[in-house]
């Protein structure tokens, strides 16, 4: 490496991650003005606990991305299956669009056409709508990631298997999923942290009594920052980068075994 | 289990089609039980998809597949009492050998289960392996691994997709030579897919050869050898030269004669009719330089030992290869002589 790309290498991780790590630095700061260092400190974790709303949001945050990637993760492995392993059948083109839409479509449409759908079939806003919200968008992200791998595996197990006097569901329980096992973890990490960290849908679909993590946070520093937000944000920033980690580790390894 | 009911494979005008292209077209065949069956050709020529239909992975287009006087045609892979040796082998990288090759033992009971995988892994001569990951195997090993799998369910046929192709080359004639050995101790019918026409003569009692969807023509070696049905087939199982004419009449006896540009040869016999445009067959070895026949200048000799390889060129420049015995190496390149054979060592294929 020479000297240009290594500068070029430092300069472009400062851009990306200083922020962070000014917000990571912060959370231990003793003083209760953000801007100003008054020394090393836990206290601000101490009061995140002792913060009830606090609390209480991040609990709706891990029900909503708990159950939200579960969901995710059976659509989107269903699909991935859809795609890969049934044939050029009529509509492929559209179902793949289909699936991968909510990706690259604005956060913005997506919150608010689900708001309309709900306001107009009289669903009442709560942890359930999170939930499907949060599912929606996130099964694109598991098909993309489970028909990566699916595209990877020789099709001749599958019907070496068939052919060994496996029905379809035996086939699919002893081959096709243990096979598929990493890839389908990777993709639950991904839906998971994904849900955890969306704002902009949460804000549209949710209602009274279910205010997540991020828009409990967002809502506080409307009215001024404190250092605790940072410890929150911190431990938000830890758990996140431990699960995109661990679903990127899990990719790589299995594609090289 | 050699006791196991034979049952006889025919497949009926059994045909492919994927869209506008005819992968398999109209292929009619009869196997005997316990027979080595070897189906040859050139990739593409439908050879895979011909397999791939008897094992139940593709569904025909029309026609029937039977074993014994049950008709197969519509049953999933599953439920049919064939098995396949993949060509990538496709052994389960997440099991060990054991559990590979007693994947399709589901229905037997721990016990029985185990004892049939030991019965098989002795077979292969993998006795020991048992626990061992596919990937920690050579090429060898994971064949006989695939091999031992496809035969657990004692099948009544087993169809084999290229069985030897990712061996080297050392290794493929053992390799050979036990497959053969396999097949005779079992009794069971193989049918084996193969490019490679010396791998088809050196393992099947008979050969198909497939040409474009179709099944050009059925035999052992022999037969395809000496009395190949057309140019392709004849091309395929070895050297020959071809001599092109018009076919005369029809005559008397077991030869008919053939006016070449070079003048009058007489071959074998063929239902063609007079005035045909024909091409006549020759082995090298059966083409005999000497004192009568077609004019010709040696243009080239090489000495093999056992053999005397010459290059002879007829008057309009068209190279023949003669193969004989190296005590008449007289002539020197250059000479002007005479090539015959005889008519019972000749064929007339349509041009």
């Amino acid at each position: 490496m020479t000297w240009v790309t290594r500068t070029a290498l430092v300069f472009g991780l400062a851009f990306l991650y200083a922020p962070i790590l000014v917000l990571i630095a912060y959370s231990f700061n003793a003083s209760s003005l953000v801007t100003v260092w008054g020394g090393f400190s836990t206290k601000w974790y101490s009061a995140l606990l002792a913060d009830a709303p606090l609390m209480a949001a991040a609990w709706v945050s891990l029900q909503v991305a708990l159950l939200a990637s579960l969901i995710a993760t059976i659509l989107g492995t269903l699909a991935a299956l859809a795609l890969e392993r049934h044939g050029r059948f009529r509509g492929r083109a559209l179902f793949t669009g289909l699936i991968f839409g909510p990706m690259v479509m604005p956060e913005v449409m997506i919150g608010l056409s689900l708001l309309l759908m709900f306001i107009g079939i009289g669903v009442d806003r709560g942890i359930a709508t999170l939930v499907i919200a949060h599912a929606t968008f996130c099964t694109g992200f598991v098909a993309v990631v489970v028909a990566a791998r699916l595209r990877g595996l020789d099709q001749g197990l599958e019907e070496a298997a068939a052919d060994l006097g496996a029905g379809p569901l035996r086939v699919f329980l002893t081959i096709t999923l243990p096979l598929l096992a990493p890839a389908v973890l990777a993709g639950a990490l991904l839906a998971f942290t994904l849900s955890l960290d969306d704002l902009v849908i949460a804000s549209f679909v949710s209602g009274p009594g279910a205010t997540t993590l991020p828009m409990r946070l967002y809502g506080q520093v409307r009215l001024g920052v404190n250092p605790e937000i940072n410890a929150a944000s911190t431990l938000l920033v830890v758990l996140v980068s431990a699960f995109v980690l661990l679903a990127s580790w899990l990719t790589v390894r299995r594609s090289q075994a | 289990m050699a006791d196991a009911p034979a049952l006889r494979l025919r497949l009926e005008d059994l045909t492919k089609r994927f869209g506008t292209h005819v992968a398999v077209d109209a292929v009619n065949l009869d196997l005997d039980p316990g027979e080595f069956f070897c189906l040859l050709g050139p990739s593409g020529c439908g050879k895979s998809t011909l397999l791939r239909m008897i094992a139940g992975f593709e569904t025909p287009s029309s026609g029937r597949v039977r074993l014994g006087d049950q008709d197969l045609t519509a049953l999933p892979p599953h439920r049919r009492p064939v098995n396949m040796m993949f060509q990538s082998y496709a052994l389960f990288p997440h099991m060990s050998v054991a559990r590979n090759v007693g994947y399709g033992l589901a229905g037997l009971g721990r016990t029985a289960a185990t004892a049939r995988v030991s019965e098989l892994l002795r077979l292969v001569q993998l006795d020991g392996f048992a626990d061992r990951r596919p990937e920690s195997l050579s090429g060898g090993q994971r064949q006989r691994v695939a091999l031992a799998r496809a035969l657990a369910r004692e099948p009544k046929l087993l169809l084999l997709d290229e069985p030897l192709g990712a061996l080297d080359r050392g290794l493929r004639e053992e390799t050979q030579a036990e497959l053969r050995a396999v097949q005779r101790r079992l009794g069971t019918a193989f049918v084996v897919v193969t490019h490679d026409p010396e791998e088809a003569m050196m393992l099947a009692d008979r050969i198909g050869v497939m040409e474009g969807g179709r099944l050009a023509q059925v035999g052992p070696a022999s037969e395809l050898y000496r009395r190949p049905v057309n140019r392709f087939v004849a091309g395929l199982l070895g050297d020959v030269n071809l001599i092109p004419g018009r076919l005369g009449p029809v005559e008397a006896g077991d030869s008919r004669m053939v006016q070449t540009p070079h003048g009058p040869v007489h071959a074998s016999a063929t239902a063609l009719s007079e005035g045909a445009s024909v091409v006549v067959a020759v082995r090298p070895e059966n083409l005999i330089v000497g004192t009568e026949g077609l004019p010709v200048t040696i243009a080239d000799a090489t000495f093999l030992g056992d053999r005397l390889r010459r290059t002879l060129r007829l008057p309009d420049g068209t190279l023949l290869r003669s193969s004989g015995r190296p005590d008449d190496a007289g002539d020197p390149i250059g000479t002007e002589t005479r090539a015959c054979f005889a008519s019972a060592d000749a064929v007339i294929l349509p041009a």
